[in-house]
């Protein structure tokens, strides 16, 4: 039996004083598809930047082929066929895809002049030894998410790769497109390349992978044959504990008038005909695929879309919302699907941005009171249980998961009555998405919120919505009780539709 | 290349704009279309021009550099100096010096732009100010008139392509130094497309980290736009007072914004990664065409300011439309 392409022993590395990797090992097999999952912090990135010499380990040993390895540089790495596709595909997006398939190539033969006839030749192989079709003339910032992976993947295949490592890989892409990635992935194992698939998406893993090692707090926390694993496993490895289950349940409030109730809502070309009703304490799920309206609904919910047809109602009173002044002052609050992007400042401190939406109401005669400020956001950052040392800290110090948390605790201090969230636990990973579901409930059962939760991910909405309302083409077409159904049936019911 | 890609390159934009408003500024004034005026448009191309090319090249490398004008002085006078000082009479190796000055100090913004990790603009905003401080301070003020300036410089800068005699008796030249305008759009344009090193200034003006992961030398790419755009300077600033025949350390003040105005226009994103050689010489005559023509027009010429601000504000404003059309 040839030896493994790469084994680590007992690697060992500290940061500052911080144990980021500690005595972990790992072997990879050629021609394997090896899953390594973690939470963020778990210590996954620091391994792949060991993996590929970025980082040089202070214990333990690296073995490729058998061989042991000093002091492995990245130019090293690349020499023994490790290529690494980064999250963010660290292309360019000025340049045409030919020339960024190229250029490597180009530096590595140390040349001086560009000869675009070979550019053009080099990314033609390039492309045909992926098998698939790219506008090579393109700019790759026209290339939509799935565009620009495809050609780091070819960018990285060319240099003759053993091991292509690929980091969250999936994040940006839609379910067919991971289809299709995962096709090549196949494609690429069949060529006798491993791949090392960091990820923290149980069901992608289990379909694609053969082994998973599991980390937690750069510690080794299990592994073994893929097929061996279920989701609960993963998630027990992964968070140390195991992750509640437990289905949401409405007990039914005492109000006498719906939280929210909408009748006849249209934006023409987006939705019409939205009907619904939501009672306080209610988590409504909405389900759909992209372009079925349901993101539109709910920034038209958040007075984004002006001169809306239709009626809204809050507490039975009728509303106008248009403009975003109105919704939140009528006590509306929307936590966008891209909270980097949409909403938070990240170089701002964790106080200021809890109290973005509410200085107004802090404010006493337009003087802000700078006590009774912070006493409010530490409040709140307790509430959230936001992990930080202190709230002057920016955000973007922050994980995904707390990074969320502070956007709903964002909106909760503006007394919001009810609250809107477009993918609440997107990049987020499973120990805190297990806390935000958890602190959603709570909030929706104790201060009588009425939730409207839009997700792509079914199991969320199976779990902790009492009904889910299915969006297609800007029509509600079906309205599911969560108690009365399974995250299959829901899942086949958007198959279906697409 | 199809007709609509065509159309969509900023080049091609550029240059119906410039044969619009010709065809506009010939209507109202006639004498536009006089070859005198054309020449005279040439000759006010170059050192804008050359200036511009190396500004271009920092603009796609994702700087900024707003300090070239100080440079050019700096350089011009101390070579000035030293020509007065030994008596040296020749062109090559004074044209040769104040480049090398140029190159100098550009590569102290560039230490300051890489190793500090400073913001360009202010890096440059104080390197221009520094250097245009100690000139005036410490190494003098007087102007350098005509009876003074060094003839060798006069009579290379008076050379002329061919010459004509107007209708009115008045002598117009097109002067030979657009060939070395030219030469340097040449050989700046063949380094931006076909050697690694203009690459590299693409591909750090595009995602740097990403270029330093892919294997560019990021430090070297920076010492070279700056250093670049330095040299051009320093050339251009004995050009720019052997064609004028006086050399004032006051001069070329205020400069920067009508080159970056001229580079903007022509295409190049503020926001590094996007800009062209043909796309800049056609910003820098659009630029020029304009403000020689409202002299012609006797429009006065502080409303040259004004139209050059809105030139900035526009040009920058329809580019940086376009990049977030391409960031969504």
């Amino acid at each position: 039996m040839p030896p493994p392409l790469l084994e680590l022993r007992h690697i060992g590395k500290n940061f500052a004083g911080v144990r980021a990797l500690d005595d972990l090992s790992l072997t990879i097999e050629p021609g394997e598809i090896h899953c390594l999952a973690g939470e963020n912090g778990s210590g996954k990135s620091t391994l792949i930047k060991v993996i590929s010499g970025v980082v040089v380990p202070d214990q333990g040993e690296m073995l490729f082929d058998g061989e042991a390895i000093r002091a492995l540089t990245p130019v090293r790495a690349i020499a023994c066929g490790v290529q690494v596709i980064f999250q963010d595909f660290s292309l360019f997006g000025n340049l045409t895809v030919a020339e960024n398939l190229a250029l490597s190539n180009e530096l590595r033969d140390r040349r001086r002049f560009v000869s675009w006839r070979r550019v053009r030749a080099v990314a033609t192989r390039a492309v045909a030894r992926l098998g698939v079709d790219l506008d090579l003339d393109a700019n790759v910032d026209r290339l939509p998410a799935s565009g620009r992976q495809l050609v780091a993947i070819a960018r990285a295949l060319m240099s003759d790769a053993r091991l292509l490592i690929m980091d969250e890989p999936t994040t940006a892409l839609t379910r067919k497109e991971v289809e299709t990635l995962f096709r090549i992935v196949r494609d690429i194992q069949a060529r006798g390349i491993s791949v090392l698939f960091v990820s923290h998406k149980m069901r992608e893993m289990l379909e694609i992978s053969e082994q998973i090692t599991v980390i937690r707090n750069g510690r080794h926390a299990a592994s073994g044959k893929t097929a061996d694993f279920d989701e609960a496993g993963i998630t027990r490895a992964m968070t140390g504990h195991d992750v509640g289950d437990v289905p949401y349940v409405w007990r039914g409030g005492s109000a006498a008038a719906p939280r929210l109730e909408v009748r006849g809502l249209a934006v023409p070309g987006r939705f019409r005909d939205i009907a619904l009703t939501v009672q306080p304490g209610e988590i409504l799920g909405i389900a759909g695929l992209l372009g079925s309206g349901r993101t539109d609904f709910a920034l038209t919910l958040f007075g984004m879309h002006p001169g809306y047809g239709g009626k809204i109602a809050i507490d039975g009173v009728p509303v106008r919302l248009d403009t975003v002044q109105d919704a939140i002052g009528r006590g509306i609050a929307y936590v966008p699907e891209d909270r980097l992007t949409e909403g938070l400042f990240l170089s701002q401190s964790i106080d200021r941005n809890l109290l973005a939406s509410c200085f107004r109401r802090l404010a006493a005669h337009g003087m802000l009171n700078r006590r009774r400020m912070r006493a409010a956001a530490a409040l709140m950052i307790d509430a959230m249980r936001i992990v930080t040392p202190a709230g002057e800290r920016p955000v973007m110090e922050l994980s995904g998961g707390n990074q969320q948390r502070v956007m709903m605790g964002r909106w909760l201090m503006t007394a919001a009555r009810i609250l809107i969230l477009n993918g609440p636990t997107v990049g987020v990973d499973v120990g805190s998405k297990a806390g935000i579901h958890a602190k959603l409930r709570e909030l929706a059962q104790e201060q009588e919120l009425a939730i409207l939760m839009i997700s792509d991910d079914v199991p969320e909405l199976v779990q902790n919505c009492n009904r889910i309302l299915v969006m297609h083409r800007g029509l509600i077409v079906d309205e599911i009780a969560a108690s009365k159904t399974t995250e299959a049936a829901v899942s086949e019911r958007l198959r279906l539709l697409a | 290349m199809t007709a609509t890609s065509l159309l969509r390159r900023p080049e091609t934009v550029i240059f119906l704009v410039i044969v619009m408003a010709m065809l506009a500024i010939g209507l109202v004034n006639p004498a536009f279309w006089q070859l005198g005026n054309m020449f005279s448009l040439v000759r006010a191309n170059i050192v804008t021009g050359i200036m511009a090319l190396g500004v271009l090249t920092v603009m796609i490398s994702g700087g900024i550099d707003v300090s070239f004008p100080a440079f050019a002085m700096m350089a011009m006078y101390l070579t000035l100096l030293w020509m007065f000082a030994t008596g040296y009479s020749g062109v090559a190796l004074p044209f040769g010096m104040a480049t090398a000055i140029g190159i100098g100090l550009g590569a102290l913004n560039a230490f300051f732009v890489h190793s500090v990790r400073m913001i360009p603009l202010i890096v440059t905003l104080g390197t221009g100010a520094l250097v245009r401080g100690f000139l005036l301070g410490v190494i003098g003020t007087s102007t350098i008139n005509i009876d003074r300036m060094p003839t060798p410089l006069i009579d290379f800068a008076r050379i002329d392509l061919l010459s004509t005699t107007g209708p009115d008796g008045g002598h117009a030249g097109l002067t030979a130094m657009v060939l070395i305008y030219l030469g340097f759009a040449l050989l700046v344009h063949l380094m931006l497309r076909h050697t690694m090193i203009g690459r590299s200034v693409f591909a750090m003006g595009g995602d740097p980290e990403a270029a330093r992961r892919v294997g560019f030398n990021i430090r070297r790419t920076t010492f070279f736009v700056y250093c670049l755009a330095g040299g051009l300077a320093g050339f251009t600033g004995l050009l720019h007072v052997s064609m004028i025949w006086l050399a004032n350390p006051h001069d070329l003040a205020g400069m920067e914004l009508d080159v970056i105005a001229a580079v903007v226009l022509g295409g190049a994103s503020i926001f590094g990664g996007r800009g062209s050689v043909l796309g800049t010489m056609f910003g820098v005559f659009m630029l020029v065409m304009v403000n020689n023509s409202l002299i012609i027009m006797h429009i006065s010429t502080t409303w040259q300011r004004v139209v050059v601000g809105v030139i900035v504000i526009a040009a920058t404003a329809v580019t940086a439309w376009r990049d977030r059309k391409r960031i969504a």
